[in-house]
């Protein structure tokens, strides 16, 4: 299982070609690929995830939704606000509980936080070392050493606004059901305000730089999903819409998508009812939502002249995600100097049977929750769809594009290259349920040149 | 790559078994002492961060997840082979995390309410911690772990001295941080007075009671508080309900779990030998991977 990157393993001489990636790396969680190529042609494109089931929405039956905030956050570490966010809606909608608009504001806030956490974690530390040729951005750090700490800068920003509003960066203890068990006050927040202006020019300075990244070359456009709303850049509300003039109310995922198990994988993947691959996250919200960017991010977006790109090759996916860690920053920014604590930070509600489901747009995309819940408000049926999962059936489409683009090359970068292609979808395998294991196997036996 | 320093770099790597990542993120997390750390240490092994891999050696290992497939069970004493030191972090690796609830139940019905081919699913009927299945030099405890007590643990191993982790209960860092106890004053329940510190009494300062994260303090008399409770006028199961969390699994929280009916939503069944044969094979005089009676079931 280690160490065997890159290896090429000859299955029957002159009939089979094989690439193989032991483990796909700088991403969370563990998982591998499978491909078979009949002459130039993909017949078939797998993406297996062997991240260890930890039954969580087993888990959650006979919880509270207090109790479930707290579950689900553990299902990833690295986006423990969307699990913390999709789930409170849920039960908030639910038991009908209206929340005070400074707290509305300071989920926002919260949920801004992640995505700068999560988005300069990606774009630097785990995607950029691909554009620039080096295994991580530690070792990078030795020729790119400005790059690699305005990255942990932003990122810092990002953890430090999250451990203000929850206490700390990775699974924050502040959301409850009706509110905050406890809200900032204003002065709580002054320094780090004043840090987001430094913040907001290293983001603008971060969508200029990974604008000029060479990708790959892909043309592959494919439908989008993605939360709307009419006022505002979609984190916690909205409706889901895509690019096929779908248009739902958050909760309502089910009505048109579904999740299938196949075999040799531990994450359900989902479709649309007839079938359809779809894709969620940065490049999806960039085209379904990009009137409601903050105007500095629509801006930099503008700026860059990729928009038509970004819809189309994933590679370029690097650029949607700084767009939106610019629009996070500014947004963050915007929250801070209108905040008013609220007069409470929990408003109190009464539990009541019935299904309590919301989406919210994780750093990775859609997250949609839904939970059966009785009368005591315990839940006793349970249905959580990542964006991970939802985006495999996106991830297999692409690479069944892209592979023949790159069957020339030499093995090793060839399987880099997908490798690569992977990566740019920030897939989350511990959120699908972790292991990426890239097989390619040539059916008509043109050995690998590589 | 190691350059001709006076002292060799020592290896560190960071593996995984079941788990969220939260806690090797925290190493990501340290963003000021990051680069620093990865010039004084050979960061040889991070497959999260970095596509550079290795099997080993390692002088130190930091391990995340609980043991919770076959596969793993397997790999983790390939991993102690290769580790002159092993670090287990976080609630998952010390005590069998949030998942570890499942070992309170039967595992096929688990499966089959999360996937429609539960066939198709390879686990083990339990997730146990690593001490279960491997000698264990040092644990950092928390769901996720505290940056400062990594830091101290890097720091110390850097200049080979023992890590200097306080050990108290969370109830101990309220009172030196003035907080008021949520307890006394608003009649929320607390895990605070059994539960080792190390999160600054995080939940009693935001307002809430702590869940008990960072797993039972030495010696803690968790039967008591639980007692406690019910004076209190809690039933069982709300008892019960309170220590079931992400270090339910810990032997004194399983204790009181068991004394009040088992955690929420347990099925009536249990772990047992017959839904997989590969659950008790390892099983450690610890009994992680075994079930007790579970008390009264509901």
């Amino acid at each position: 299982m280690h160490g065997d990157d890159g290896m090429v393993a000859v299955g029957e001489p002159a009939t089979e070609r094989e690439f193989k990636v032991g483990y796909l790396t700088r991403v969370e969680g563990e998982g591998t690929l499978q491909l078979r190529v009949r002459g130039r042609e993909v017949v078939e494109a797998r993406l297996k995830i062997f991240e260890a089931p930890r039954y969580f929405e087993r888990l959650v039956v006979g919880r509270t939704g207090d109790e479930v905030i707290d579950i689900v956050a553990r299902i990833c570490g690295i986006c423990p606000i969307a699990y913390q966010m999709s789930a409170v809606h849920g039960f908030e909608h639910l038991y009908r509980v209206e929340i005070d608009p400074s707290v509305r504001a300071l989920r926002r806030l919260l949920y801004c936080a992640e995505w700068i956490q999560s988005h300069a974690l990606h774009v630097y530390l785990l995607h950029a070392p691909d554009f620039l040729g080096y295994p991580s951005a530690l070792a990078m750090a030795a020729d790119h050493r400005a790059v690699v700490e305005q990255g942990l800068a932003i990122k810092r920003v990002g953890n430090r606004l999250i451990t203000a509003l929850g206490g700390r960066p990775v699974h924050p203890i502040s959301v409850r059901v009706g509110g905050f068990s406890r809200v900032p006050r204003r002065r709580e927040l002054d320094d780090i305000r004043h840090e987001l202006d430094t913040t907001v020019e290293q983001s603008l300075a971060t969508v200029r730089l990974v604008a000029g990244w060479e990708p790959p070359a892909l043309q592959h456009p494919q439908p989008l999903v993605a939360l709307r709303h009419p006022a505002e850049y979609p984190y916690n509300d909205g409706r889901i819409v895509s690019s096929d003039g779908l248009d739902l109310d958050p909760g309502a995922w089910g009505d048109a998508f579904e999740e299938h198990h196949l075999e040799g994988t531990n994450a359900l993947h989902a479709r649309t009812h007839d079938g359809q691959v779809y894709l969620l996250g940065p490049t999806a919200r960039i085209a379904l939502a990009s009137e409601q960017l903050h105007p500095l991010a629509a801006e930099a977006l503008a700026e860059t002249g990729l928009q038509d790109e970004i819809r189309t090759n994933i590679h370029r996916s690097i650029v949607a995600r700084a767009v939106e860690l610019l629009h996070a920053v500014a947004e963050a920014r915007d929250v801070i100097d209108a905040y008013r604590p609220p007069s409470e930070p929990r408003v109190p509600f009464t539990p009541r049977a019935g299904v309590a489901a919301w989406s919210t747009e994780a750093p990775r995309g859609l997250l949609h929750h839904r939970y059966e819940v009785d009368e005591q408000g315990h839940v006793t049926h349970a249905q959580i769809v990542p964006p991970t999962s939802q985006n495999q059936g996106a991830i297999e489409a692409d690479l069944a594009a892209f592979a023949p683009t790159v069957l020339d090359l030499p093995h090793t970068e060839a399987t880099h290259q997908m490798e690569m292609l992977i990566r740019a979808y920030d897939p989350c395998i511990s959120c699908a349920t972790h292991f990426l294991d890239l097989r390619i196997i040539d059916d008509r036996g043109k050995e690998g040149t590589g | 790559m190691p350059t001709a320093a006076a002292r060799p770099r020592l290896r560190v790597g960071v593996a995984k078994m079941a788990s969220c990542d939260g806690c090797q993120l925290t190493l990501l997390d340290l963003e000021d002492e990051l680069l620093g750390l990865a010039e004084r240490f050979e960061i040889v092994e991070f497959p999260e961060a970095s596509s550079a891999r290795s099997a080993g050696p390692f002088d130190v290992l930091l391990v995340e997840g609980s043991v919770s497939t076959a596969d793993q069970a397997v790999e983790i004493v390939e991993l102690r082979k290769q580790a002159k030191r092993m670090v287990t972090i976080g609630a998952c690796a010390n005590h069998g995390g949030i998942q570890a609830l499942r070992n309170w139940s039967d595992h096929d019905a688990f499966r089959a309410a999360v996937y429609a081919h539960p066939e198709y699913i390879e686990s083990l009927a339990t997730a146990t911690p690593v001490s279960d299945y491997v000698t264990v030099d040092a644990e950092l405890n928390g769901c996720p772990i505290s940056p400062i007590q990594l830091r101290e643990l890097l720091a110390s191993v850097a200049i080979g001295r023992r890590p200097q982790i306080r050990e108290e209960s969370v109830c101990l860092a309220c009172k030196r941080r003035s907080v008021v106890c949520v307890m006394v004053s608003q009649g929320i329940p607390c895990l605070g007075p059994v539960t080792q510190s190390g999160c600054g009494a995080l939940c009693p300062r935001f307002g809430r009671g702590c869940y008990g994260c960072y797993g039972p303090k030495e010696q803690a008399n968790a039967a008591g508080l639980g007692r406690a409770f019910e004076y209190g006028g809690r039933e069982g199961a709300e008892v019960s309900r309170l220590f079931a969390g992400f270090t339910g699994w810990a032997p004194p929280f399983r204790e009181v779990i068991d004394a009040h009916g088992g955690p929420p939503g347990r099925t009536n069944g249990r772990a047992n030998d017959q839904t997989n044969g590969q659950a008790s094979d390892h099983a450690s005089d610890g009994g992680g991977a075994r079930m007790e009676d579970p008390g009264h079931a509901r």
